[in-house]
């Protein structure tokens, strides 16, 4: 057991560092670097003064050689300066990702909240009009371009029937109390949490429908207990152990739905602090932020295949190591 | 002599038989080649209408639908319907290429590690497994934000027009590829297994003859499907992108990039913002229902292995 969680800590270690230098190179590439930016502002920069910046800057040097410097400093502590912001990094982050956590905290639970039962009510009525219906729902639920679906709730809810605000928070427009900020996240939440729906419930019908074929299903059904009975107790439980890898391992999938959802929204939280760090040549806040994003994406899988593990014994952790 | 009437049916005619009952799937490939003929068609509904699809027009802005624009006029005064049946043909030309692109990638990496097997199959996994994982629309930002004249491609190239069109057909093609990976390497493991493989190394063919002429044949039908529904996936990708502005960069439009300048407006025109998104939302779903229908009829037994 400790073997394998040494084995998988020890990968995701190996592909955090593997993707820190990727970003960490991909980001020198973009354009205006910090020279180009201080040449934009100010005219008189000759072009043999903006060789000697670079090399006072060590931009001259090979992207290996500023990478190592780079992630000592990161090391020791020193993620450096956002240039948007004009304050440490870190600093930057905090207040974006408690809203982050909020956001997909809320519409995470509220997604599962829905699609679970929804997903036994499909495979438990498997073929019937019910399940058809709910399968319609899910394919559309996967294939609506989330940011559309944004709008289109903003035209209703905001445009339409001014009821809800755009965008933004309630803090930024200068109310406070609980109610007004619960407002500001109603059509965020919505979104995001329509836009998880369709996956999830699918995943559900999916696994559910392979659980009611086992051989247990059938003695349970022949001792006489009820349907409910054999599909809540003896089915659920173990239809829900795949169904709860997957979702841990649809991280990714959830942080890049709070990127577009926030970016629409004007909402504060780590996805449109990427977006706009990227946007904004904010190098030092874009590469900690995307590399944080990639940490807790692969902490997010390091768990799903704990509690797989956990959650099944039938697997034992040597089979699942290879 | 006439044929007796209770033929034995070709493989071919029984997927022809499987595919017909779903009637969605049915629909889908109708609508999708509507779209299609549509989108090819783009310049003779332009000369029909007798309008020019980047003919500004400031006198009549935001028109509502009329006999000369059917669907109105947008923040410049150029024809709805002509902008939307333009950039359908960019978006689905992007999403066809890339998902062909993407297919190529997944089936070249599926087939080596699912036949190869061994060390190569747990490396290749390995880093399927950790594209599969990591956020993908930020990174994709980030690639699609880099200075090409930084990567040493000449300035032309660079800068030139419809560099954004093949740029974005790269960038979705490396995030679209892990599903046909994932089916071809589970297929190919399977396949390895069975005896005309045997037969074929007793009369001494290598990996490559073997992975090429036995193996590859008989993963057409997963190869399709994965293929179907990594198209859905890749046209709403590159609709974020190009909405973000990091995509298909005006004056080619692209569904995506209408919807653009439509959430600006949203409060004086909220009608641009509904026809791209509802054309996007038909093509997609159109592909989800197609992939589902032709996984059925190409393979009845496997039950959704891999979707997402």
């Amino acid at each position: 057991m400790i073997q394998f969680l040494l084995n998988r800590a020890g990968q995701s270690a190996l592909v955090l560092f593997v993707m820190s230098f990727a970003i960490y190179g991909l980001i020198g590439l973009m354009p205006g670097d910090p020279i180009d930016l201080m040449i934009t502002a100010d005219p008189k920069i000759t072009a043999a003064d903006a060789a000697h910046l670079r090399e006072l800057y060590g931009l001259d040097k090979p992207v290996t050689e500023r990478y190592g410097n780079w992630l000592a400093a990161a090391v020791s502590g020193d993620l450096g300066y956002s240039r948007l912001h004009a304050k440490p990094v870190l600093q930057v982050m905090g207040p974006a990702l408690a809203n982050t956590a909020t956001l997909l905290g809320l519409s995470f639970s509220l997604a599962l909240l829905i699609a679970l039962p929804l997903g036994v009510l499909a495979a438990a009525r498997a073929r019937s009009k019910l399940d058809y219906g709910i399968n319609m729902l899910a394919f559309a639920g996967i294939s609506v371009p989330p940011f559309w679906l944004a709008l289109m709730l903003i035209i209703v809810f905001a445009v339409i029937f001014g009821v809800l605000p755009a965008g933004g928070t309630a803090a930024a427009a200068g109310a406070d109390g609980f109610w007004e900020s619960a407002r500001y996240l109603v059509l965020p939440v919505a979104s995001l949490t329509i836009a998880s729906i369709g996956g999830h419930t699918r995943y559900m019908r999916a696994s559910m429908i392979e659980a009611l074929r086992q051989d247990y299903i059938r003695t349970a059904r022949a001792k006489g207990l009820s349907e409910s009975r054999v599909v809540l107790g003896h089915a659920l439980r173990n239809a829900l152990i795949p169904v709860v890898t997957v979702i841990a391992l649809d991280f990714g999938y959830l942080f890049s739905g709070a990127l577009i959802t926030e970016t629409i929204f004007s909402f504060p939280g780590m996805g449109k602090l990427i977006f706009d760090s990227i946007m904004g040549n904010d190098f030092n806040l874009a590469l900690v932020a995307l590399l944080f994003a990639t940490a807790l994406t692969l902490a997010c899988n390091f768990l799903a295949d704990i509690a797989y593990a956990a959650l099944d014994r039938r697997i034992t952790l040597t089979e699942l190591a290879e | 002599m006439s044929a007796p009437a209770f033929t034995a049916a070709t493989p071919r005619a029984l997927v022809w038989q499987r595919f017909k009952r779903h009637d969605l799937a049915v629909a889908s490939g109708v609508i999708l080649m509507i779209f299609a003929a549509l989108a090819l068609a783009a310049p003779v509904v332009e000369s029909l209408l007798g309008a020019d699809a980047n003919a500004a027009d400031l006198f009549n802005r935001f028109q509502p639908p009329s006999a000369a624009h059917p669907l109105g006029t947008d923040e410049l005064g150029r024809d709805l319907l002509l902008r939307l049946l333009y950039g359908g043909r960019v978006s689905l030309f992007v999403g066809l290429v890339a998902a062909v692109f993407a297919a190529l990638i997944g089936t070249i990496v599926g087939l080596a590690a699912g036949y190869l097997g061994g060390r190569l199959d747990a490396v290749l996994m390995r880093i399927t497994d950790g594209v599969i994982s990591l956020p993908l629309l930020p990174l994709l930002i980030v690639l699609a934000a880099i200075d090409l004249e930084k990567l040493g491609l000449p300035t032309a190239i660079a800068e030139s027009e419809s560099i954004s069109l093949y740029r974005i057909v790269v960038i979705v093609a490396l995030a679209g590829w892990t599903t046909v990976a994932r089916l071809v390497r589970a297929s190919a493991l399977s396949l390895k297994q069975r005896s005309f493989v045997d037969a074929a190394l007793a009369q001494g063919a290598g990996s490559i003859r073997i992975m090429m002429v036995h193996i590859l044949p008989n993963l057409a039908s997963p190869i399709i499907v994965a293929t179907t529904l990594a198209a859905g996936n890749i046209i709403l990708l590159e609709s974020v992108l190009s909405f973000l502005g990091l995509g298909i960069q005006p004056p080619l439009p692209s569904w995506g990039n209408l919807l653009t300048n439509a959430q600006e407006l949203i409060w004086e025109a909220p009608a641009l913002a509904f026809y791209p998104g509802m054309a996007i939302f038909i093509t997609v779903i159109a592909f989800n229902f197609l992939g589902d229908g032709l996984q059925d009829a190409l393979d009845p037994r496997a039950i959704g292995k891999g979707r997402r």
